[in-house]
């Protein structure tokens, strides 16, 4: 499938809907861990990237940077410099030519500014713990096209998030709660996984 | 959910219409960007001080500004940190050709926001940002694994005194060095008797029995680090007093002494609690220079308290006594 400007809006628009169908579901994962305001945070973040006139725009990766830009000026909290941050280096890495190479690339790059800006690792129980191997995941099945390594990717992704249960927080409020924020699962983590999901259902 | 709100999505913009009306001496409100300006910003040749995150802990931020305390304060969603756009602007609006100087709580979402606005700032216009965190919430004990120390209570005073000193003409470095002596020598520790409610969740933040207290709570919700049996307000202040003198030393040391409600507890309380803290300190040889007692830092509807000691100097105790006029903070003119 083309990775065009319409695929890119497809993605958007599917991340949006799924975001709006489980704002209550991340308000209460954050509120056992957190301050409770990443699923309106996210939402209200969301609604304004669907406000973008998607044909005003060159390129799906002048697009996407605009996403990321609308994700930092709305979102607020840790959530909107992290997932503007990643559409921002997702956007400038965007593949001309529409390959399963490129896209892994793309995507490596939208996690290496996250790590960058909120120096998380894998195990501090952050999104970081599902998106890094759903983008090793990506890169090992990127051979069999974009499909099946979008699948690949967001089935890693889903187990990295199931995987910051038992974790105890390290970045983030919920690191403030110490031994008591294990055996719950990180909202920024499902999150991304919706993200990814979206992904594989729109550019698979 | 039972509160005085018209749409909950909309409860941030429409009190800053109310606090514009209610302070239009003492500050002018960007409504669509969520600043409030101290109405003679930018004032040529001061450093200008700004500093802002989530709403909800009323009257900071935007209580605060005005003459000998900040020139702009950035309101973010409820509980949730400012966008660089805000602060960005709120930067632009009070140069004054001196530098902007960031006070911004310990919290991850702050120092991101904070941290892009000063960079793309500093790209777009040359000014020059400091920022300086507070970060005096001893709740927190284990920070190499964590976040970091919470910023609480110390913020209030923190920005009186830094403010103080910018209003008599302090340059940025210096600001940047005060700043950094408050910020050490302030510790702070709150609980709370209930929760709350942001208004967009509808339901309170953690649930609380009627016979329990969390002590080491932040000011955003946070559940804190321990639940226990609600106590005498005695043994509350030693709860909160004793580990803040554990982490500093405090003894023979002259200290501004500041028990803040967290929202929902009233000052017959807060003074109550005023008075077991002061018995304490007394017994641990600490001296109570000057003192605060009321909701300056706050998280909504939250009963509950936070005691914050600054081991202040003369020059701090100068400033602090140095005229202000606020919203929140007014004496001296």
């Amino acid at each position: 499938m083309a990775l065009d400007l319409a695929a890119a809006a497809r993605w958007t628009a599917r991340f949006a809907a799924l975001i709006e169908e489980n704002k209550q579901y991340l308000i209460d994962l954050d509120a056992q861990i957190g301050d409770a305001d990443h699923g309106a945070n996210l939402d209200r973040g969301m609604k304004k990237v669907m406000e973008l006139d998607v044909t005003g725009f060159a390129s799906p990766g002048d697009y996407l940077k605009k996403v990321g830009m609308t994700l930092v000026s709305t979102v607020g909290g840790a959530s909107g410099p992290l997932y503007g941050t990643f559409f921002l280096r997702l956007g400038a890495a965007w593949p001309e030519e529409g390959d399963a190479a490129g896209l892994g690339a793309a995507l490596r790059a939208g996690l290496e500014g996250i790590q960058a800006r909120g120096k998380a690792v894998v195990g501090d129980k952050t999104m970081v713990d599902a998106l890094a191997p759903a983008v090793d995941a990506y890169d090992a099945a990127a051979g069999s096209g974009t499909g099946p390594a979008l699948a690949a990717a967001a089935a890693a992704c889903a187990a990295g998030r199931d995987a910051t249960i038992p974790l105890v927080a390290r970045k983030g409020r919920a690191s403030y709660l110490g031994e008591r924020s294990a055996g719950h699962q990180d909202p920024g983590a499902t999150s991304v996984t919706l993200l990814l999901d979206a992904a594989a259902e729109t550019l698979g | 959910m039972k509160k005085l709100i018209n749409d909950a999505t909309a409860v941030v913009n429409d009190s800053l219409v109310g606090f514009e009306l209610a302070h239009s001496d003492i500050v002018r409100v960007d409504h669509e960007l969520q600043v409030v300006y101290r109405l003679d910003a930018p004032r040529q040749g001061k450093v200008g001080v700004i500093s802002g995150g989530g709403s909800g802990h009323e009257p900071l931020h935007g209580g605060f500004v005005g003459y000998g305390m900040l020139d702009a304060a950035c309101a973010g969603a409820v509980f949730t940190s400012p966008v660089p756009d805000q602060i960005l602007a709120a930067t632009k609006g009070v140069d004054g050709g001196a530098g902007v100087l960031h006070i911004v709580k310990n919290y991850t979402g702050d120092i991101m926001n904070f941290e892009m606005a000063a960079e793309i700032a500093n790209a777009e216009t040359g000014v020059a940002v400091e920022t300086v965190v507070v970060d005096d919430d001893v709740a927190v004990q284990d920070s190499l694994y964590t976040a970091g120390r919470r910023g609480v209570g110390l913020t209030v005073l923190l920005e009186k005194i830094v403010g103080a000193a910018a209003e008599s003409g302090a340059d940025l470095a210096s600001l940047v060095a005060l700043a950094h002596r408050v910020n050490g020598a302030g510790r702070s520790m709150g609980m709370a008797l209930t929760s709350c409610t942001p208004p967009e969740k509808g339901s309170p933040i953690f649930e609380l029995g009627d016979d329990e207290m969390e002590v080491g709570i932040g000011i955003h919700g946070e559940p804190g680090r321990e639940r226990r049996p609600v106590a005498p307000a005695k043994e509350v202040a030693a709860m909160l007093v004793e580990p803040i003198l554990a982490d500093l030393d405090f003894r023979g040391a002259d200290v501004i002494a500041f028990v803040n409600g967290m929202g929902g507890s009233p000052l017959i309380e807060l003074y109550l609690m005023y008075a077991e803290v002061a018995k304490i300190l007394e017994a641990s040889g600490v001296r109570v220079a000057r003192s605060l007692v009321g909701p300056y830092i706050t998280s909504l509807e939250m009963a509950g308290c936070s005691v914050t000691l600054l081991k202040a100097d003369d020059e701090m105790i100068k400033l602090w006594d140095a005229p202000v006029q606020t919203a929140g903070l007014r004496w001296g003119r």
